[in-house]
């Protein structure tokens, strides 16, 4: 299989249609026979930052990446930006509104899960302008 | 456990995946939070919460829950019978309180994670 590429766009807000390219990832890799935990940890991650772009930016796109041997993932958004990157990382941490909340997300657990599951995790951000995520997964083998 | 038994136990009303009476589910996970609910690492689950939207389908369909029980009475909308129905989940509803289902569940034989 040579690479195949896909975007999404993702607009802030709009949960109605958060994890809209979570879910056609997710058919894609059980069409190509990808293991189902692989599967699970790529979608976890996935629907995860999608679900930030919509809590937090404006708007975002997702660039996928997939090969034989890995999917890489791109998430960038124009939003308010990160200003403690290491903060926003610990458990438990959330700056989410009450509407984010309600939505049963919000509790500062999403960018700790996403790092957890990802082979290669990058994240950087520029206060008042975007943010970025970068996640790796293997899919021929287990969690590093 | 099969679906049709959880749906007896907690007196519930199968609204969607009639198909998947007789799916077998081995354990429960209570939790109206849905980040939580995308750390756990189990495929034969039932999630059951007093959260209806539809990122609870999503969280479910991302997850892998073979099942979803809500708690309370709680509305479930048009769009996400549809969305649980692509994703292949069958959704239950009740009116008895999460705390009842879980203690009923766990009394019937459905094991916690944890």
């Amino acid at each position: 299989m040579s690479e195949m590429n896909f975007e999404y766009k993702v607009e802030g807000g709009d949960f109605t249609r958060a994890g809209y390219a979570s879910s056609q990832i997710k058919r894609m890799l059980k069409q190509l026979g990808v293991d189902s935990n692989i599967i699970k940890r790529v979608v976890v991650c996935l629907y995860e930052a999608e679900v930030n772009i919509v809590a937090h930016a404006y708007r975002g796109v997702i660039y996928i990446s997939l090969s034989t041997d890995r999917i890489n993932m791109r998430l960038t958004d124009e939003g308010p930006g990160i200003s403690n990157i290491p903060r926003a990382m610990q458990k438990g941490y959330s700056t989410a509104s009450k509407e984010v909340r309600e939505m049963g997300f919000g509790a500062g657990m999403g960018l700790p899960n996403i790092k957890e599951n990802a082979d290669i995790f990058n994240i950087e951000s520029e206060v008042g302008r975007d943010t970025t995520l970068d996640i790796t997964i293997n899919l021929n083998h287990e969690a590093a | 456990m099969k679906v049709a038994d959880i749906c007896d136990a907690v007196k519930g009303k199968l609204i969607c995946g009639e198909d998947k009476r007789d799916k077998d589910i081995e354990f429960a996970f209570a939790s109206d939070l849905m980040s939580d609910v995308l750390t756990i690492k189990c495929d034969s689950l039932l999630l059951i919460t007093g959260l209806a939207n539809l990122q609870t389908i999503r969280t479910a369909e991302m997850s892998d829950a073979a099942c979803v029980l809500f708690v309370r009475n709680k509305t479930i909308t048009d769009e996400m019978k549809l969305l649980a129905d692509e994703s292949g989940i069958p959704l239950i509803t009740c009116s008895i309180t999460m705390f009842r289902a879980a203690g009923e569940l766990y009394k019937a034989g459905l094991k916690p994670l944890f």
